[in-house]
């Protein structure tokens, strides 16, 4: 190993050098001046997403447990772009929150330490490196989510992360045992074809599957997310909702896509099951709730249903529509819960519906954006989400489930129904005292801008999508 | 660029001029002055469309484009257009036209009105310009969806109620949509091309008959929805009651076409052994849709309900005629298409025009109108006389095609049919004279002495309705034959 092969983990090393800094620099930055920490850590990880998208080489490391293609670097800007996204619509908060309690470098140093675990998650080809990575991933969101000190939810929210993660990953672990024992490796590329059909295989991918299915919220594994949604703070939520989410169903993808691709016949019908399930359960919950974030959180569960229906034809077709669709969700939901934060920040911690009635007539912008984003969600041309939900369907019906998509189609009618409750709220209706108008600072806005674009040019300019689609013809399917 | 995306195009570019306007006369000049652009292309559309015609051109589609989209899937962009589409252009862009005239006076929010009825409008036109199956669906829902804040802000009576009813009934129809478009996809490559979602593409391939009687009604439910076929008509009253006068002239004289143009356009032309399977079970639901939307009409007091009933009545019989398959009463139905959409575009703008003087829509309470505002009268018995069918206006060539064609299956099944189909021209005369009578005739109700005289932008909107529907009614055979030319490859491909 030279400093030539290392180079292939260099979003790992800049990452980690960027944490490094941020620690010097909130170590030695006086208490009054906590602000520019956010000014650092935003510049760096700015610097750091621009530099990901200078190619990289194809190759192994530490003997084939790390891995870089085109499609891994890729998913990791697509990561990359979205944590910077988040970044900058939080900065607002984390000044006022952070400088409460001279925490403004944590937000920050945690929340990179976990992106770290992202990518060397995505990049893992050996179940152990990918227990480690899923470990340093969880750990400091659970931090991240009880970061709001003052704030018992947010406490409660950390202890249910942590509790349900360290039960996740218990499983998990012991799916992995399970595998090594059915197929005596831990390496991927020598799992893949000695994986037979035995009992002791087909109980290591259920475990496997189950650690993975909490982290992207898969009902029956999904009782975690409205509650922690709920009490976390909105940026954590967010990238809760996303980052994490996306790339657990990276990695499911490419281990049940390549490694355990034996146990399609196994694995297949019980994803059809846990499809209809999620989409039914997360719908039917989204629809009565009240607060904005639990709404949220129910509609994230649905969209898992979505995007395991999109996997089901496990070739190459469902591999580029469940990234596209996932790259897509990304920025919608960035939106969605960008608007929720920004709200909330400015008129003192209204996430309700009913408190977001006559938006539109205070705040034009922001209820643009939110109806943008939810319509995205909802699968509504022009905007990029519709383009996703369409080629996950294309990708189902390939292989025939029509069944499946004619269920998914009813629950996408269903979504609509409360996508439209937030709409009707803040276009239709008049309130006698709305939220007042408020000026977001710059950072947010030109985190909303770029949302806004990418929800127009993702869907409607494909070479996107060709782009996806190019990259993941490296999968051996 | 080609002359076709210009339609899409220039929508766009109105509303982010719109967007950049400050105040109502801004607004309302950017508006009118887009969509009059818009009205001049279509008859430069018309024009140059029948220059081509006469120069011999005879392909099925013509001013053709073809972009790659979604190279992986084959998706493109693929517009064109024959006579039928045309004039379904024309139709929108009056329609959409007059609709800015008659809602000059919107007072709230006036800059978003205007840019989601523009939004409606790209949407209708791309939908009648696409080709392709995937733009077409694009397209179309980019149509339903400004529905839901035209009605949910700007209307009237239990306007949330029905935005939303009208909204999910629309996007669960184009669910249908969805799941019957994948199923033709995914059989195009039945005789070993690629797959395509180009409409003529398909229509080349002989898609298992299996595969088509399952999938032919995904489609036909899928378009016959949004054409108000019994029993999926119950969110065009409720819609069209609720809706701003300018939405409810848009959706029943345009937004309601597009069922019966993609039965005719898709459904029919892809899966025409899956539509030879169904006719006769979906035309029992067309004229139970026929029978039943003027019975309707008939109990209704409200202006609104009644016109939206009769909707119902006449689309059904877009439905039925398409269902016949036979040249004349595929005439009949576009014909029909056509001229309901100018009259009950007419009658919507009378409807806004007197409940924006009355302040009622409810028949009872009126009385004697004729004798305040006798424009607005005149213009309402024209609308009710073309509407029941009146020779000299569209109404009557429209459905003597219908009937005709009808008429020329001689077994005992389409002949109930027709004759049930026919007699329901009785109760839609009965629903409109007692209109008129009770309303516009008889002694003025004291409280509506002095009503406003009708005002020019309403006088502008209507008068350009009223002289489509006396050309129609005039000329039939020049607008007959431009339809017919183009309804032959179709029903060639059918039989």
């Amino acid at each position: 190993m030279n400093l030539n092969n290392m180079l292939l983990m260099r979003h790992e090393l800049i990452l980690t050098t960027v944490i490094l800094i941020l620690i010097i620099a909130d170590i030695f930055t006086a208490d009054k001046n906590k602000k520019s920490v956010n000014y650092i850590a935003l510049g760096l990880f700015a610097l750091h997403t621009v530099i990901g998208f200078i190619p990289l080489k194809t190759g192994t490391l530490f003997g084939g447990m790390f891995v870089t293609d085109p499609m891994v670097y890729g998913f990791k800007n697509i990561l990359n772009t979205g944590v910077l996204l988040i970044i900058l619509l939080a900065i607002s908060w984390v000044n006022k929150k952070g400088l409460q309690n001279n925490k403004v470098g944590e937000f920050y140093i945690l929340m990179f330490s976990s992106l770290l675990g992202m990518f060397f998650l995505i990049s893992s080809r050996n179940f152990l490196m990918l227990y480690l990575s899923l470990e340093l991933s969880t750990l400091p969101v659970t931090a991240l989510a009880a970061y709001d000190i003052f704030n018992r939810k947010s406490s409660e929210a950390g202890i249910k992360l942590i509790l349900s993660a360290a039960f996740s990953s218990g499983i998990f672990l012991f799916g992995i045992s399970l595998l090594y024992a059915a197929g005596g490796s831990l390496y991927f590329s020598e799992l893949e074809g000695h994986i037979g059909h035995s009992y002791l295989s087909i109980a290591g991918l259920i475990m496997f599957f189950a650690g993975l299915a909490f982290k992207i919220s898969l009902v029956p594994f999904h009782f975690w997310t409205a509650d922690v949604y709920e009490g976390a703070p909105t940026p954590v939520s967010n990238y809760l909702s996303v980052i994490s989410k996306a790339a657990a169903v990276f990695i499911l993808m490419i281990s049940l896509f390549v490694t355990l691709k034996e146990l399609k016949d196994i694995w297949i019908p019980v994803l059809y099951g846990i499809s209809v399930l999620t989409m039914f359960t997360g719908n039917l919950f989204a629809l009565r709730q009240k607060n904005l974030k639990r709404f949220l959180a129910f509609s994230s569960v649905a969209q898992a249903g979505f995007i395991m229906m999109g996997m089901l034809s496990a070739d190459h077709l469902a591999a580029s529509s469940v990234l596209y669709f996932i790259s897509i969700y990304i920025f919608s939901n960035i939106g969605a819960f960008g608007v929720v934060q920004l709200v909330a920040l400015a008129a003192g911690g209204k996430e309700n519906i009913d408190d977001y009635n006559g938006l539109y007539r205070t705040n034009p912008m922001l209820s643009l954006v939110l109806m943008i984003s939810l319509f995205s969600l909802a699968g509504i041309p022009p905007i990029a989400g519709f383009f996703g939900k369409f080629f996950l369907y294309t990708s189902a019906a390939s292989k025939g489930f029509y069944v499946l998509v004619f269920i998914a189609v009813v629950n996408v009618t269903i979504s609509l129904y409360y996508y439209l409750l937030v709409v009707r709220a803040a276009f239709l209706r008049k309130s006698e005292n709305p939220i007042p108008y408020f000026k977001s600072d710059i950072f947010a806005r030109i985190g909303l801008i770029i949302v806004v674009i990418a929800l127009f040019l993702l869907g409607l300019y494909s070479p996107f999508y060709d782009y996806i689609d190019s990259v993941t013809k490296i999968l051996n399917i | 660029m080609d002359i076709l995306t210009l339609f899409v195009v220039v929508p766009v570019l109105t509303v982010f001029a719109l967007m950049m306007s400050k105040g109502i006369k801004q607004h309302r000049v950017v508006a009118l002055a887009g969509m009059a652009v818009q009205t001049l292309m279509s008859f430069n559309l018309l024009y140059r469309y029948l220059q081509e015609r006469a120069a011999g051109n005879n392909a099925v589609m013509i001013f053709t484009k073809d972009i790659i989209w979604f190279k992986p899937m084959n998706i493109h962009y693929a517009i064109g257009v024959d006579g039928i589409s045309v004039l379904m252009i024309l139709l929108t862009s009056i329609i959409v036209l007059t609709g800015i005239f008659i809602s000059w006076k919107v007072d709230d929010l006036p800059k978003e009105f205007f840019i989601s009825l523009i939004v409606l409008a790209s949407g209708v036109y791309g939908f009648f310009i696409s080709v392709d199956l995937f733009t077409m669906f694009v397209f179309y829902e980019i149509a339903v969806i400004p529905m839901y804040l035209l009605i949910g802000i700007w209307g009237s009576g239990p306007r949330e109620y029905a935005a939303m009813k009208l909204t999910l009934m629309l996007m669960g129809a184009s669910a249908l949509l969805l799941v019957g478009l994948l199923g033709v996809y995914f059989n195009s490559n039945a005789d070993g091309g690629p797959l395509t979602f180009n409409i003529f593409q398909i229509a080349e391939v002989n898609i298992p008959e299996s595969a088509q009687k399952i999938f032919f009604p995904f489609l036909f439910v899928g378009f016959a929805v949004i054409g108000a076929l019994f029993p999926f008509h119950t969110w065009s009253p409720d819609g069209h009651a609720s809706a701003p006068t300018a939405v409810s002239m848009l959706h029943a004289g345009v937004l309601m076409k597009l069922g019966g143009y993609g039965i005719f356009r898709v459904a029919m032309y892809v899966m025409p052994q899956g539509a030879h399977y169904w006719a006769n079970f979906f035309m029992v639901l067309a004229v139970i849709g026929v029978f039943y939307g003027a019975l309707a009409a008939i109990k209704q007091k409200d202006l609104k309900y009644i016109n939206a009933y009769s909707s119902v009545s006449h689309l059904g019989l877009v439905l039925l005629a398409l269902l016949m398959m036979n040249e004349i009463a595929w005439k009949g139905a576009m014909l029909q298409s056509l001229s309901h959409g100018f009259i009950t575009a007419l009658f919507f703008a009378m409807i806004g025009v007197i409940y924006g003087r009355t302040h009622t829509r409810i028949v009872t309470k009126m009385s004697g109108l004729l004798n305040v505002i006798p424009v607005a009268g005149a213009l309402y018995v024209i609308a009710g006389l073309a509407n029941l069918g009146l020779p000299g206006f569209s109404g009557f060539v429209a459905e003597m095609n219908i009937f005709v064609g009808a008429f020329q299956h001689a077994d005992t099944f389409h002949r109930v049919i027709t004759i049930l189909a026919v007699s329901s021209i009785v109760v839609t005369a009965v629903y409109i004279l007692r209109v008129v009578g009770m309303m516009l005739m008889g002694p003025t109700t004291p409280e509506f002495k002095n009503l406003p005289r009708i005002s020019w932008y309403e006088k502008t909107g209507t008068f350009i309705l009223v002289l489509f529907i006396t050309l129609i009614g005039i000329f039939p055979f020049w607008w007959g034959n431009i339809i017919s030319d183009s309804i032959i490859p179709f029903i060639q491909n059918l039989n």
